[in-house]
């Protein structure tokens, strides 16, 4: 029989308004193996902490029951204050009275009602709780990053400079990211090239980082530091040991026609290319469906040209497979597409353009050379109409529901560059509410309009005409105003919403990391944790966990990076022993839990077993406890009742039960 | 008008299935209006008149009538407020007012194309109302 202990949390008023905690005490008290009961206001402090130490001494307690607020809270907390008086954490339990019921219910007598049956259902089950210890795992000392944006660069330097290995992993060919293509960057201007290829040297310079480029995570397995993944190299066509980067290979090949990706589309390159001059590595890749060799197997100029012999159309994909202890993941985003949007004429006028082709567009090494020009007829534009929020804040199913965060800075940074360039251009942004916090944001939104003029109408734009003549009408309302107004513009930017890349959903399923309704990695703990993911051992970085401008992806990029470290620091792991085991009596050798295993921790072996006597060799199921999460998937399949979950075991799951309709 | 417990408004709120606090004040369906200039009272407005409950100035609005329920403004309402639907819930509860000399409710369905689509009743409505 245990000699439990009840311990019940006022929770200041969060519980004690909504529940009498002195009647839950008194009634538990007589509960099966209940021999001690408390409340008191605040269990998690110091002083409740060591009113439960000391029952557990004096009164020789073998099982405790805390009522307090959710066990992700506090769980840990107890579980530690319970070890420290010498009883095995594992015989801690707590009835979420919280959460659970004094936060969802207003009438406190019902409410009372259900924190007791919560309490019983605790006590019932530590009444059937055997002491559990924790198996250890070793830590792999390499931590894998997913995405070479600039948050996946930040984080790959920081692992590397606390001394481990980082492996960085990026589809494109070259690292880089979204900020490779950005002209300047808010809000001190700063060329955005100039600040970024400094950190693309050092990344690829620094001999704890090994770059993967053009390759692609393509498998993940194990746990928290023990993952194995297996990386997909593309093949190239260009052996990277001997290219020299000279470039004559895409100055002589003939096939030029494939949209360029790193100028959006707004202009082609070759198909062997380099995405950019300062790509890293210097090397090209082959694009193998504009390649005319690989479409018709005759060409091979590029061949011909290199002088290091490094072109090899022969190469074919390599898989990586390396064991990782953490892994990052910093995959970026990408603009939403505005096909739906058919008021803003984007589909259709080539001087109707998104922020990021302006962006591409004002750029030295973009498609126009950085003269700012209409795409139709290369024209210098007189008149420029900014939309704010295109796609953003949208209830309706064309856009996103949240805001996009950068888009008011881009956008006022963008006006003041064309007017500082170019100041007979007229520049007007329409906008719904202009939000600049951060620091000096605000100011340099006043600047725009101050210093350099820009014209901020308060209202949206309701339709994009193109006229015979080239020009566009826009229409618009001035909500301050209460009038209509009507530009003749001669091109029109569009603040487009940003989205996670679309890679991101087959990443999060890879890693079993969640993700939420648009796509963005989820947190484990909106404020107190917000660069983990609820799945150990993967830590987030960069707009794959929500938008977010430079310096905060950077902030969050060194964060996500020290919590890696703090793992890889750890020789071993303790493993949670709350796993399955078999009953080899009761096993049949059905596999039905091997198949549904989500971690590969279940292996069947031929075994002799004792059944009563009778000595013959069955085929059973067997657990890796190192690798077994506990989700209890097995338990649940299993047809003759042989697997059980320690610690959640069926019987202690049934007890609850019973307890509950009592 | 009808006889409720309930406010204009709360009566508008009902027959649209709108709800005007979705509106986040962008103004996009007084930038797509068609009539706006015709208007005394505009799209964006039709919002926070309703949300007022100052529904009798709508009512008697120059706007209720100049509205071409071209339904641009429910097409880019970027918050699904249908400012467009709201007016139109409106010049039903004029028209109801207004009643007794038209047709019962029973004799309605009958003649009802299941294909009509709804701002051709209330253009229809409109055309002969005297």
């Amino acid at each position: 029989m245990q000699r439990i202990g009840v311990f019940v949390c006022h929770c200041g008023s969060n519980i004690a308004a909504t529940v009498d905690v002195k009647k839950v005490a008194e009634l538990l008290r007589v509960e099966p193996g209940v021999v001690h009961s408390e409340d008191y206001p605040y269990m998690c402090s110091e002083a409740g902490q060591s009113k439960i130490a000391e029952a557990i001494r004096e009164k020789n307690l073998t099982g405790i029951v805390v009522c307090s607020c959710s066990p992700r809270m506090h769980e840990a907390t107890f579980r530690k204050t319970a070890e420290r008086a010498g009883l095995n954490p594992y015989m801690v339990e707590i009835a979420n009275i919280r959460e659970q019921c004094s936060w969802i219910h207003k009438d406190k007598e019902e409410a009372t009602k259900k924190a007791v049956i919560l309490g019983r259902a605790a006590v019932a089950k530590v009444n059937l709780d055997t002491p559990l210890k924790p198996g250890e795992s070793l830590v792999t000392k390499r931590a894998l990053v997913i995405g070479g944006g600039i948050a996946g660069i930040q984080t790959a330097l920081d692992i590397a400079d606390a001394g481990y290995e980082v492996d960085l992993v990026e589809k494109t060919p070259s690292i880089g990211g979204r900020m490779a293509q950005l002209d300047k960057t808010f809000p001190t201007l700063d060329c955005s090239a100039c600040i970024l290829t400094p950190k693309m040297v050092d990344a690829a310079a620094h001999e704890k980082i090994t770059l993967y480029t053009y390759s692609e995570v393509e498998k993940v397995s194990g746990f928290v530091g023990n993952f194995t993944v297996e990386i997909r190299k593309k093949a190239r066509s260009v052996d990277m040991s001997k290219c020299t980067g000279c470039g004559l290979c895409q100055e002589k090949c003939p096939s030029r026609k494939a949209p360029s990706e790193f100028n959006r589309g707004l202009n082609t390159r070759s198909a062997i290319y380099t995405p950019f001059a300062q790509a890293i590595p210097n090397v090209p890749v082959i694009d193998r469906e504009h390649c005319i060799k690989f479409k018709t197997g005759k060409c091979g100029v590029c061949a011909k040209v290199c002088q290091a012999g490094a072109i090899d159309y022969e190469q074919k994909d390599e898989i990586i497979t390396r064991k990782y202890g953490a892994i990052v993941v910093a995959t970026g985003f990408d603009m939403i597409r505005l096909d739906a949007y058919d008021e803003y004429d984007y589909s259709q006028s080539p001087d109707v353009i998104t922020s990021l082709e302006l962006e591409r567009i004002m750029n030295a090494a973009g498609p126009t050379q950085g003269h700012l020009e209409r795409l139709s007829d290369g024209k210098a534009p007189k008149e420029i109409v900014f939309v704010q929020c295109v796609g953003s804040r949208c209830a309706d199913r064309r856009g996103k529901s949240y805001c996009s965060k950068i888009c008011c800075m881009y956008t006022a940074k963008h006006a003041m560059l064309i007017r500082d360039k170019y100041p007979d251009v007229k520049v007007t942004v329409f906008y719904i509410d202009v939000r600049t916090p951060g620091k000096n944001f605000d100011e340099f939104y006043r600047r725009a309009v101050e210093e350099y003029g820009v014209n901020y109408i308060k209202g949206q734009v309701g339709k994009v005409i193109p006229r015979p003549d080239g020009k566009l009408m826009v229409q618009g309302s001035d909500l301050l105003d209460n009038r209509q107004v009507l530009i003749e513009a001669d091109m029109v930017v569009l603040a487009a919403a940003i989205e996670p890349d679309p890679s991101v959903r087959e990443i999060a399923t890879m890693l079993t990391a969640s993700i939420d309704t648009n796509n963005f990695l989820t947190e484990a703990h909106p404020k107190l944790r917000p660069v983990e993911s609820p799945t150990a051992g993967i830590f987030l970085s960069g707009v794959c966990q929500g938008p977010k401008d430079i310096p905060e992806t950077v902030s969050q990029a060194g964060a996500a990076a020290i919590k890696a470290v703090g793992l890889l620091a750890k020789d071993r792991l303790l493993t949670n022993p709350c796993t399955a085991a078999a009953d080899e009596l009761l096993c049949n050798g059905c596999s039905s839990c091997e198949n549904v295993c989500p971690y590969g921790a279940i292996q069947y072996v031929e075994k002799v077993v004792n059944d009563h006597g009778i000595r013959e060799s069955r085929r059973v199921a067997q657990v890796n406890g190192a690798l077994c999460q506990g989700c209890g998937a097995c338990t649940v399949a299993c047809p003759s009742g042989a697997m059980d979950l320690q610690g959640f075991s069926n019987r202690q799951i049934i007890a609850e039960v019973d307890a509950v309709c009592r | 008008m009808i006889k409720t417990r309930k406010n204009q408004a709360e009566r508008i709120q009902e027959i649209s299935g709108v709800n005007p606090r979705k509106c986040m004040k962008c103004g996009k369906c007084s930038a797509a209006c068609p009539a706006y200039e015709e208007m005394d009272i505009k799209p964006h407005q039709f919002v926070s008149y309703v949300l007022d409950d100052r529904v009798k100035e709508l009512a008697a609005s120059r706007s209720l009538w100049k509205c071409l329920s071209c339904f641009a403004c429910v097409e880019r309402c970027p918050r699904d407020v249908k400012p467009g639907i709201l007016i139109d819930a409106v010049r039903q509860l004029v028209e109801r007012e207004k009643g007794g000399d038209y047709l019962t409710a029973d004799e309605i369905p009958g003649l009802l194309d299941p294909e009509l689509p709804q701002q051709l009743l209330v253009s229809a409505f409109r055309r002969y109302r005297r």
